[in-house]
C-alpha cells in the first residue's frame, strides 16, 4: 500500500520528463521489445516536429520490418517496392524540391537488392536523407543473411556462420557512399546507449537541417539490434552490438561540410 | 495559339507532345529503338522553359520508381522504353497499378524474346494487356499507327490515366518510333497546378496523412481493394473502347490489325477488293480496353476474320474469344522484326479463303 502511494506520489504532471512524441502515432508498433527501429523512429519523429517540418515532409519506406513506418509516424508516405526507395525519393524530391524528403531503409534493402539505387542517388547528389538501418541480418523475413551480416556470423542461410570464402564479406555501404562527389555529410551512429541515442538524434537533425542547403544527399548509417533472429535478449544485443558490431563498423562521421570542396 | 505543322520521328514526336501536354517529368533510360526520346528532351530542355524534369536514370527500374514517386505527388510523369527495357520496368508498373497512380509509359516494341532484335514487332501485346508484371492488373493501352497519334496519345494517355488513376501505356512499335510523317502538335499547356487530394505533398493539420501504398496484409481487405480494381477495369470497358473501322460497310473478310500492321492492312484490303475480295480493316485503338463487341458484332456480317499482327499470335487469342466461334478466325504474323508486305497480308487472306 505503502508503495502504491509512493508511485502515485511521483505521477504528476510536474514529474513529467518523457513523453511520447507528437507525431507518432497510437498504432501499435510492429517491432519486437529491444529492436532499434523504435528509437530511430521517434528520433526521426521528435525531429520532424522540433524542427516544424510535419506539412513539409515526405518519407519513403523500405520493404523489410520497416515497411508499415506509415503507421507510426504522422507524415505523408509512399511505400516503395524492394531496394527502389531512393529511386522514389528521387522521383518526389525533383517534383517537389521544396519538401524535405527522405528514406528509411534496412540493410537488406539498400545494401543489397537496392544497391545500384543507393549507390546512384548519392552519387547524383539527390538533396534527401537516407536513413539506413544497419543490424546485420534480414528481420522481416526471419533471420537470414544480409550483405551486412558479420563474418562468421550466424544467420538461418548462414546456419554454421558467414563464410566469407563463400559467401562474401559484409559491404560497407556507408563508406562507399562517403567516397562519391555527390554525398554531403554521411555519418554512422548506433542507438544501443542514451549517449549514442542523443549523438543520433544530432547526428539526424544536422542531416535535416543539410537538405535545405541543396548541397547533396545526407546518409545516416544507424548500427542497430535484431533481438529476435539475433536469438538474445535485449541487454545481450546491446552488447553483442558494442563488442561485435562497432569494430566492423566503426561509429563516428565518414564526411561532413567540411571535408567538401570550397 | 494554333497547331503547328512540323515534320517528325515518332518518337520525336513523343517528347514534343510531352512538353506540349504539361508533363512535369521524364524519368528513362537509353534504348534502341527508343532513344531519341530521351535525347530530344536533353535537347529541348523543358526544364528551363516550363519546369519540367527530364532525368536519365542509372536504370530502367529506377527510372520505373522515380515514375512512381512523382506520380505519387499527383504530378504528371511519364517514361519511355523498348522491349527489354520495359520486361526491366514491370515489377515498378506493378506496383503503380497496385498504388492506384496515374502515369504514361511508352513501349517503342522491338522483337523477342530476350535481347531479341533492334527491329519492329508487336510482340509485348500479351504482356501490354494482361498484365506484365505480377498480380491481378490492367494497363490502359493505347496503340498509335501513325506519328500523329503518337503525339495525340500522350495527351489521352495522361488523361485516361488521371481520369482512373490507372498507369496508360503507348505501345508502339520500332516502325512508328523510327519513321518520319508530318504531325500536327497541339499548342501547349500550362502544366496543371491542382493537386489531387490523394497526393503526398507534405501533411497539412487539416487533412490526415497520405499513403501511397499497394500493401494490405489482411486478405479480406485485400480482396475488397481487388474487387475495386475490378470494378475499374469493368468501367474503363464500358466507356473507353476505341476503334477505327476501314471498308467494313460490306466488308466480308476482315483484318483484324493495330499500329504497323494495320497500316500495312490498309493497303492489303484495297489489294484483296481489286482482286474481287471484299475486304475490310478493324483497327483496335485501344488494346485494353479491347473492341470485343463491335468484333462479336462484325462476326455476324463477315465470314471470316484474320488477326495480322508482327508476332507469333497474341492478339489473335482476343479477336477469337470476342468472335466466340461465330466466325472462323485465323493468325498471319511476321516475326524477328519483319514487317509484312501488303500483297503477301492480301495472298494470305486469299489462301484461306480458298482452304489453303
Amino acid at each position: 500500500m505503502a508503495q502504491a502511494t509512493g508511485i502515485k506520489e511521483i505521477i504528476k504532471p510536474e514529474n513529467l520528463v518523457y513523453k511520447k512524441t507528437k507525431l507518432m502515432t497510437d498504432n501499435v508498433l510492429s517491432y519486437c521489445p529491444g529492436c532499434s527501429h523504435g528509437t530511430a523512429h521517434r528520433i526521426i519523429a521528435e525531429i520532424i516536429d522540433e524542427e516544424g517540418l510535419q506539412s513539409e515532409s515526405i518519407g519513403v519506406c523500405p520493404v523489410g520490418c520497416s515497411v508499415f513506418m506509415y503507421n507510426f509516424i504522422d507524415i505523408d508516405w509512399q511505400e516503395a517496392a524492394h531496394g527502389r526507395a531512393p529511386a522514389v525519393a528521387t522521383g518526389i524530391k525533383r517534383l517537389m524540391p521544396e519538401k524535405f524528403v527522405f528514406t528509411y531503409q534496412g540493410d537488406g534493402d539498400l545494401a543489397a537488392i537496392g544497391t545500384a539505387e543507393t549507390i546512384h542517388s548519392c552519387n547524383r547528389g539527390e538533396n534527401i536523407l537516407i536513413v539506413f538501418i544497419n543490424n546485420g541480418i534480414y528481420g522481416m523475413t526471419g533471420g537470414q543473411m544480409a550483405p551486412t551480416t558479420l563474418p562468421g556470423m550466424k544467420s538461418s542461410t548462414s546456419p554454421y556462420g558467414r563464410d566469407v570464402s563463400i559467401m562474401g564479406n559484409p559491404l560497407k555501404m556507408t563508406d562507399i557512399v562517403a567516397i562519391l562527389p555527390g554525398t554531403y555529410y554521411v555519418t554512422r551512429q548506433s542507438v544501443h546507449t542514451p549517449a549514442n541515442v542523443r549523438k543520433t538524434k544530432k547526428a539526424i537533425r544536422k542531416a535535416v537541417q543539410y537538405q535545405k542547403l541543396n548541397k547533396g544527399t545526407c546518409f545516416v548509417e544507424i548500427v542497430s539490434t535484431c533481438p529476435s533472429n539475433w536469438k538474445m535478449t535485449p541487454v545481450q544485443s546491446n552488447k553483442w552490438l558494442e563488442e561485435n558490431m562497432i569494430p566492423y563498423y566503426p561509429l563516428g562521421d565518414m564526411k561532413t561540410p567540411e571535408d567538401q570542396p570550397a | 495559339m494554333e497547331k503547328e505543322l512540323r515534320l517528325m520521328k515518332g518518337n520525336e514526336a513523343v517528347a514534343e507532345a510531352a512538353i506540349r501536354a504539361g508533363a512535369d517529368g521524364y524519368f528513362g533510360y537509353p534504348i534502341t529503338p527508343q532513344s531519341e526520346i530521351l535525347e530530344y528532351l536533353m535537347q529541348a530542355k523543358p526544364y528551363e522553359k516550363t519546369g519540367m524534369v527530364v532525368l536519365q536514370a542509372e536504370s530502367e527500374l529506377a527510372a520505373i520508381n522515380m515514375v512512381y514517386g512523382g506520380a505519387g505527388c499527383g504530378k504528371k510523369v511519364m517514361t519511355t522504353s523498348s522491349s527489354p527495357g520495359i520486361s526491366l520496368k514491370q515489377e515498378g508498373i506493378s506496383y503503380i497499378a497496385g498504388a492506384e497512380l496515374p502515369c504514361l509509359i511508352v513501349n517503342v516494341v522491338r522483337g523477342g524474346p530476350g535481347l531479341g532484335t533492334i527491329q519492329p514487332a508487336q510482340s509485348d501485346y500479351f504482356q501490354a494487356t494482361k498484365g506484365g508484371g505480377h498480380g491481378d492488373y490492367h494497363l490502359i493501352v493505347l496503340a498509335p499507327a501513325s506519328v500523329q497519334e503518337m503525339a495525340d496519345f500522350v495527351d489521352l494517355g495522361f488523361e485516361l490515366a488521371f481520369k482512373y488513376r490507372n498507369p496508360a501505356m503507348i505501345l508502339s512499335d520500332g516502325a512508328i518510333g523510327q519513321m518520319m510523317e508530318k504531325v500536327w502538335l497541339s499548342p501547349k499547356k500550362e502544366r496543371s497546378k491542382t493537386v489531387p487530394e490523394w497526393a503526398t505533398t507534405g501533411k497539412p493539420p487539416t487533412r490526415e496523412r497520405n499513403i501511397i501504398t499497394s500493401l494490405d496484409l489482411d486478405p479480406n481487405a485485400q480482396e475488397v481493394f481487388n474487387q475495386k480494381l475490378v470494378e475499374k477495369y469493368n468501367e474503363i470497358r464500358e466507356k473507353e473502347v476505341r476503334y477505327e473501322e476501314f471498308q467494313c460497310e460490306d466488308a466480308e473478310y476482315l483484318f483484324v490489325a493495330y499500329g504497323t500492321s494495320a497500316r500495312v492492312c490498309q493497303k492489303s484490303v484495297r489489294i484483296a477488293r481489286e482482286q474481287g475480295i471484299k475486304a475490310g480493316l478493324l483497327r483496335p485503338i485501344t488494346l485494353f480496353p479491347f473492341p470485343s463487341k463491335r468484333l462479336n458484332e462484325m462476326a455476324d456480317k463477315v465470314k471470316m476474320m484474320l488477326s495480322v499482327e508482327m508476332s507469333a499470335g497474341q492478339m489473335v487469342e482476343d479477336v477469337l474469344l470476342s468472335v466466340n466461334g461465330k466466325v472462323p478466325v485465323y493468325h498471319f504474323g511476321r516475326m524477328g522484326g519483319i514487317v509484312p508486305a501488303p500483297d503477301e497480308v492480301a495472298e494470305n487472306l486469299k489462301s484461306k479463303i480458298t482452304g489453303g
